[in-house]
């Protein structure tokens, strides 16, 4: 009733669920939200590291329809941009899309949040992860 | 969508449809703590006092009025002898809103040079905590009684709360989320023996299961029609009339109807209905209770067998024959009541209330956040069978296993991360 269609369609429907190897090194996690607070997501991003393009996103939220709905279409939004066009994926566009009302407005927070979160972890392997190779070679 | 049904064979996962058993009708009602649907006997009763019988039971000197008014008297009467207690002890009002205001205001207001302290408990209706609030501005003393995981008062922190200047104790005879039953006998005799007057909201307790007024020196009974089989905006409080008397100041002034305890037309056909809701109940209820508790039982072992780290909120001993509130672990409520949007049931989640926050009754437990935001309220009535249970029990277990497949926090379980000591970066928001 209260929920938008799109809403409806990812929450019956969810886009990309599943998980990947935390510990590869093209694979960044974002998990933020917590249970207390009654959501939290997980997404990860599969990174292609000539391109920066990333090819695959993964999720797993715990929380409403609509946390659940943002998640999904979050990861729908960031495959196939390069990691620097995906940080510019704003929480105003998810609410437009899903026709969030006001009190769901932090889940499409918290899905911006998870991409960030996501881009981070892996941009910070990158960086522990180049002076090795450089070793290496 | 499922007329498609034999054309493409689409999983019950994939669609959220799923075959309808016979003799089911959907959506399926099991939210009776809300309110329950009329029972068909109480509308007939009350239909002739909307048209043929239209009178006002206050018109003294022709038969519209007597006709009225004899009505009104009957269905006293009936709700009287429900709880034990005398026609005349009974107030007609619009509710247990309006009763637990009245109680509880108009015993502080009548009583104040007695005393100013007024105990109750704090996983109360909030027709009662607001109403406390409201006294606590005008000066009262008000103590809130924590409750024991099993959701039941201390009996012991009542006796040492009580002190020379209490003058009421308010605790509800069953509490409308997770159904317990607070010791109201026990209550009334630690009551009684230090001459402090004794209220109770009975609204999910009346009908469901025994009270008796006398037996468990009750003072003041809140009593609403609709939680009952009966129609909505009709209710009545009982005010004991002797050993001892009790009065109380009106709040709301006007024609002097009821005693001049509460002023206004009296809702007639409301109260004919309320009055046939508890003659019906006083029939029907044990062998009722005893039905509706095979029921819940049935859900509860249907669920229960088939999904782990499900809880129980609250007494299991101590509750109201319909009620089950659980908690489902790694899953949030309200995406759970989307997934079996064709049953109509509660959650405790923050995200079915406006304020975002979790139920103040589950955290009144000791439930931890994470799990009052997974839990959900059945309430199971008198025209719920058993297959509706049964369908309930399956869409419950498929969605919370869809869900979990969806939650990374029961990802997390599994891979035997403690969920407690994860630092959460929730902090930030």
């Amino acid at each position: 009733m209260a929920y938008s269609e799109k809403v409806i369609d990812h929450y019956n429907h969810p886009r990309n669920v599943g998980s990947m190897d935390k510990a590869s090194a093209d694979v960044g996690t974002g998990l933020v939200g917590a249970p207390e607070c009654g959501d939290v997501m997980k997404l990860q991003i599969k990174v292609n590291p000539q391109t920066n393009v990333i090819e695959d996103a993964k999720f797993k939220t715990f929380g409403c329809g609509s946390a659940i709905a943002s998640s999904s279409l979050a990861t729908e939004w960031v495959k196939g941009k390069t990691v620097d066009e995906a940080l510019e994926i704003k929480n105003t566009e998810i609410v437009k899309e899903l026709a969030l009302p006001p009190v769901k407005i932090h889940c499409s927070v918290l899905a911006e949040d998870a991409i960030r979160a996501a881009i981070g972890d892996w941009k910070k392997k990158q960086n522990v992860a180049k002076p090795a190779e450089m070793q290496a070679q | 969508m499922s007329t498609n049904g034999n054309t493409a064979t689409p999983t019950s996962q994939e669609t959220g449809q799923r075959a309808i058993p016979s003799g089911i009708k959907l959506p399926i009602y099991m939210d009776n703590h809300a309110t329950t649907p009329m029972d068909p006997r109480v509308l007939e009763e009350m239909l002739p006092y909307f048209m043929e019988k239209f009178g006002n039971a206050a018109s003294r000197n022709h038969p519209f009025g007597w006709a009225a008014e004899e009505a009104v008297e009957m269905s006293r009467e009936r709700i009287a002898k429900l709880i034990g207690a005398t026609a005349k002890e009974i107030v007609f009002t619009s509710g247990a809103t309006e009763s637990d205001n009245l109680a509880i205001k108009g015993v502080a207001e009548m009583y104040k040079e007695k005393g100013n302290h007024i105990i109750t408990a704090v996983t109360e209706h909030k027709a009662v905590l607001d109403t406390c609030k409201h006294l606590e501005k005008l000066g009262f003393r008000v103590t809130y009684l924590p409750v024991q995981k099993d959701g039941l008062i201390d009996l012991d922190d009542l006796k040492r709360a009580m002190d020379d200047k209490t003058i009421l104790v308010t605790i509800m005879a069953a509490n409308n989320e997770i159904g317990v039953l607070q010791p109201v006998a026990e209550i009334g005799k630690l009551c009684r023996e230090r001459g402090v007057i004794f209220h109770s909201d009975a609204v999910q307790a009346i009908g469901k299961v025994p009270i008796d007024v006398n037996k468990m020196n009750l003072d003041l009974v809140s009593i609403t029609g609709h939680k009952l089989y009966g129609p909505k905006g009709a209710g009545a409080l009982y005010v004991r009339r002797k050993n001892p008397r009790v009065q109380l100041v009106p709040i709301i002034d006007g024609g002097g109807h009821e005693r001049g305890m509460r002023s206004g037309t009296l809702n007639v056909p409301g109260i004919v209905g309320l009055g046939k809701a508890c003659a019906i109940a006083q029939e029907e209820m044990p062998q009722e209770s005893c039905k509706i508790a095979g029921l819940r039982n049935r859900l509860k072992d249907s669920i229960m067998s088939r999904l782990d780290e499900v809880y129980i909120n609250g007494s299991t001993e101590h509750r109201l024959p319909g009620n089950l509130n659980i908690s489902f672990a790694y899953v949030e409520g309200e995406s759970l009541l989307m997934g079996i949007n064709d049953i109509a049931v509660s959650s405790g989640s923050a995200c079915t209330s406006a304020t975002l926050e979790p139920s103040y009754v589950l955290k009144a437990l000791g439930t931890g956040d994470d799990l009052a935001h997974s839990s959900i309220r059945f309430g199971i009535g008198r025209f719920n069978t058993e297959a509706e249970v049964d369908y309930v029990a399956d869409r419950v277990v498929e969605t919370v296993q869809r869900l979990r497949e969806l939650s990374p926090l029961y990802e997390m379980a599994k891979e035997g991360v403690d969920l407690k000591s994860v630092k959460w970066a929730a902090e930030a928001h």
